[in-house]
């Protein structure tokens, strides 16, 4: 009965959503409020029904209803309660019901805040409708979440044990939304060219969904790093692998558009260009569904995939896409942009580091699409992996890391260069002694890691810097420092917090990718073997270890420090799931306040004489937790910027006041 | 797929001896070539694992090759014949590093391009500025400037 209730749901969403688009734009063309008014009223019931439905899912999944197809094929009466509500957006049908759900969601909330002017807001609500119909028709008639089987099946086939983890449930929901976060960008984009006009007020308006979906995509990235780096047992965090390049895309761009939005904003410039980044982001997030929900890729990551629908979500793509790119093209050009700047300002840095972005993009792009185009093209395969990515993005985002504590202390308009490298001169000892330090310290000696340390110094020393010159440290009276501090507006808060972020992140990868150590051994009970300083020594092996719904091997460890002080006991396992047969790694993990010792335990081999040996392989990965914590303060960064009174979403009429003066500045 | 990849090369790996490039069954006993071999590993695919290099992968031909490629190190070969050889036997699949050639020029081509085309922009950009600002600014107007701008975050 409910999973009927939820399948009427989502067919009324879809209803809901055309309503909301004919509305809309009806409203615009007639200039009736009224009109867009139900246009907006019905994107907010299209997001009610969505809600039914998906709550219809979960229902399904937590009651371990198998007559329903997706919980049959997905879910196990065995499974903890989290996984069986993770499930729910674990299998394809799912994840785009989760999709559509965020779509209508974002399309609501812009619906219903504040006052955007009639027609951008009619326009944009429009927009937001064709894109939830085309979306929710898909999934309504090409991936129901809720359909029926006839003959129930008893038991059902389980999630794929590697995704039951809890930052692999966090996973799906927080990428998601930063994805199609960007889909109101991509609204008001098309808005603003239907309009014809974009002016600082519309990137004031534009920039909190921006940075909303930047920080939600920051988060999703990084559990799913984090998680591919504790749960697949290789001892890496990136592998340039196509579906996460896919997520990587959209972050990029959105980066580059948070920083071209900020120049629209406060000087009128770049405005065609914020427009073109607004739909390149959405275009990108979309991209990312697309490549990885249709099997055209081979990767890591694809667990849900069917090719059979890939060709409908690549029709999707290409009339979502390429309309919002013809419209571009054609009002494009009639987009005014007057406001000059030298080279050398803030602005100017800005583009640079747009420039370098967009570079960035192209090649995590061409990398990862120039396999199936070559494949299509002359059916030659050729794979495109790590060492081309590290060699070009490496080469376009040093230079662009090198400017961004420049481009901080930079004015507006035209700036004093020498004025800015003057005021940075403490960063730069900081960062040149650090590198030196490194290079005369750590051993294995490595000229590159030590300049790749140098840089995350520069980085996070620069943004003191930065916040330092703000609030005007060792410059005014500490009475004065400390109002100043007071007085700091948020956003500038948020940017510090994202640059320092992004210094610790530089860091980390630096350091751990030079300095990282592995080591490996077929060990029997009370044998020992090295990793870097310390001595892993085997202590005890339970065989038959029982979970939840899992058998397991556990192997019991100590790990010792070079003075032969137990540093922390780990247990890694090796699981077999009943549910489906298959075989996992249970990573231990030895969690220092940088560095973790990470131990994965192989298979058993006999080591003669009656006697087991187990393969315990164990890497050493010093500074790894800066990995995840400096695009989690990134994230917090964006939050806080989000947080500031003059970006709040339910302020915007302040924020028009705020902004109209701005082309005056 | 690397987790399919896994499951797989798992329970294979049951019936299987050594299962990873740090095993130290494999190694070769000159850690100078046992070196260069790992860092040839890392450019070559696992074929039969989906985005993986044989130096991560535990699957048997990974393993395969592995012992292959050591095999041809001891031998004295150096890493452009190694390379030659994968290619002549598995096609340029196996590389996982694209080499130069004219259908892969886009891939540095591309964010060449790109670059490119900004710093046309920015000159051109350069080139207007100069000709509208001229007048420039009064000093007044700098500082006034200045005090507006001063405190704005980005």
């Amino acid at each position: 009965m409910i999973d009927e209730l939820g399948q009427f749901a989502l067919v009324l969403a879809l209803a809901l959503s055309l309503a909301q688009l004919g509305l809309s734009v009806a409203g615009r063309l007639r200039r009736d409020a009224a009109l867009a008014g139900a246009g907006e009223g019905a994107a907010v019931g299209a997001f009610a029904a969505l809600a039914i439905g998906f709550v219809a899912l979960i229902h399904a999944f937590v009651t371990s209803d198998f007559s329903v197809l997706n919980v049959a094929e997905n879910s196990h009466t065995a499974k903890p309660l989290l996984y069986k509500v993770a499930g729910a957006w674990g299998s394809h049908e799912g994840s785009i019901l989760l999709w559509c759900l965020m779509l209508t969601g974002y399309g609501a909330a812009m619906a219903a805040s504040g006052r955007l002017p009639f027609g951008l807001k009619a326009w944009a609500v429009a927009c937001q409708g064709a894109l939830g119909s085309l979306f929710i028709g898909y999934m309504v008639f090409a991936s129901n979440p809720l359909a029926r089987l006839t003959a129930e099946p008893v038991q059902g086939n389980s999630l794929n044990p590697l995704l039951q983890d809890p930052a692999l449930a966090a996973h799906p929901p927080f990428l998601y939304a930063g994805y199609v976060g960007f889909s109101v960008v991509f609204s008001l984009a098309v808005g603003a060219l239907a309009e014809g006009r974009v002016d600082p007020a519309w990137a004031r308006w534009t920039r909190p969904w921006a940075l909303a979906a930047w920080s939600f995509l920051t988060v999703g990235i990084t559990l799913g790093s984090f998680w591919a780096y504790y749960e697949l047992g290789w001892g890496g965090w990136w592998a340039w692998d196509p579906v996460e390049n896919a997520s990587f895309m959209p972050w990029l761009l959105g980066t580059a558009l948070l920083h071209s939005a900020a120049v629209t904003e406060k000087r009128g410039a770049l405005a065609s260009w914020t427009v073109l980044l607004g739909l390149g982001a959405f275009t990108l997030a979309m991209m990312g569904a697309f490549l990885v929900r249709s099997g055209v890729l081979t990767s890591v990551h694809a667990f849900a995939v069917d090719p059979r629908r890939g060709i409908l979500l690549l029709v999707i793509l290409g009339v979502a896409a390429g309309s919002g790119l013809a419209l571009y093209a054609w009002r494009a050009p009639t987009l005014k942009d007057e406001a000059v700047f030298a080279p050398i300002s803030r602005e100017g840095a800005l583009f640079v580091n747009n420039v370098l972005l967009a570079a960035a993009t192209a090649t995590v792009l061409i990398g990862t699409l120039l396999p199936l185009i070559r494949q299509a093209i002359d059916g030659t395969p050729i794979s495109v992996g790590g060492p081309y990515f590290n060699l070009t993005f490496t080469t376009l985002t040093v230079p662009a890391l090198l400017l961004v504590p420049v481009g901080a202390l930079l004015a507006w308009k035209r700036a004093d260069a020498m004025g800015a490298l003057q005021r940075l001169w403490p960063a730069a000892a900081v960062a040149v002694a650090g590198g030196l330090l490194a290079l005369a310290l750590v051993s294995p000696r490595s000229a590159v890691a030590a300049a790749g340390l140098a840089v995350g110094i520069w980085v996070v020393a620069g943004a003191l810097v930065e916040a330092g010159e703000r609030v005007r440290v060792f410059r005014a009276p500490w009475a004065e420092v400390g109002r100043r501090l007071a007085g700091l507006p948020r956003g500038s808060w948020g940017m510090t917090l994202a640059h320092l972020g992004l210094g610790v992140f530089a860091l980390g990868a630096a350091f751990e990718t030079a300095w990282r150590a592995e080591a490996g051994a077929a060990l029997q009970v009370g044998q020992t073997m090295r990793l870097a300083a310390f001595e892993l020594r085997l202590d005890r092996v339970d065989p038959h270890v029982v979970g939840p719904n899992y058998e397991a091997v556990r192997t019991e460890l100590r790990v010792l420090d070079g003075a032969g002080r137990l540093v922390c006991a780990a247990a890694p396992e090796r699981r077999v799931y009943a549910a489906g047969g298959q075989t996992t790694s249970q990573v231990a993990i030895c969690p220092g306040i940088l560095d973790d010792i990470y131990v994965t335990a192989g298979d058993q081999r006999d080591a003669g004489d009656g006697k087991a040996a187990y393969l315990i392989k164990a890497y050493w990965n010093p500074w790894v937790r800066l990995i995840f914590l400096g695009p989690l303060l990134m994230a917090l960064g964006g939050v806080i910027s989000l947080s500031d009174r003059r970006l709040r979403f339910a302020v915007p009429g302040r924020a028009r006041q705020a902004a109209a003066p701005a082309p005056a500045e | 797929m690397r987790a399919l990849a896994r499951l797989g090369a798992a329970l294979a790996a049951w019936t299987l001896l050594c299962a990873a490039a740090a095993d130290p069954a494999e190694r070769l006993p000159d850690p100078g070539q046992e070196a260069r071999a790992r860092a040839l590993f890392q450019d070559v695919r696992c074929l039969v694992c989906q985005s993986e290099s044989i130096d991560e992968s535990e699957a048997p031909l990974a393993h395969d090759l592995r012992q292959l490629i050591r095999q041809q190190v001891a031998q004295g070969r150096t890493d452009d014949q190694i390379h030659a050889f994968l290619v002549s036997r598995y096609g340029e699949f196996v590389l996982l590093s694209p080499r130069l050639s004219l259908g892969n020029a886009l891939l540095w081509a591309g964010p060449l391009l790109v670059l490119a085309v900004g710093i046309a922009a920015l000159v051109m950009r350069r080139r207007a500025a100069a000709e509208t600002d001229a007048q420039g600014l009064t000093v007044q107007e700098e500082a006034a400037l200045s005090q507006l701008t001063d405190d704005e975050p980005v």
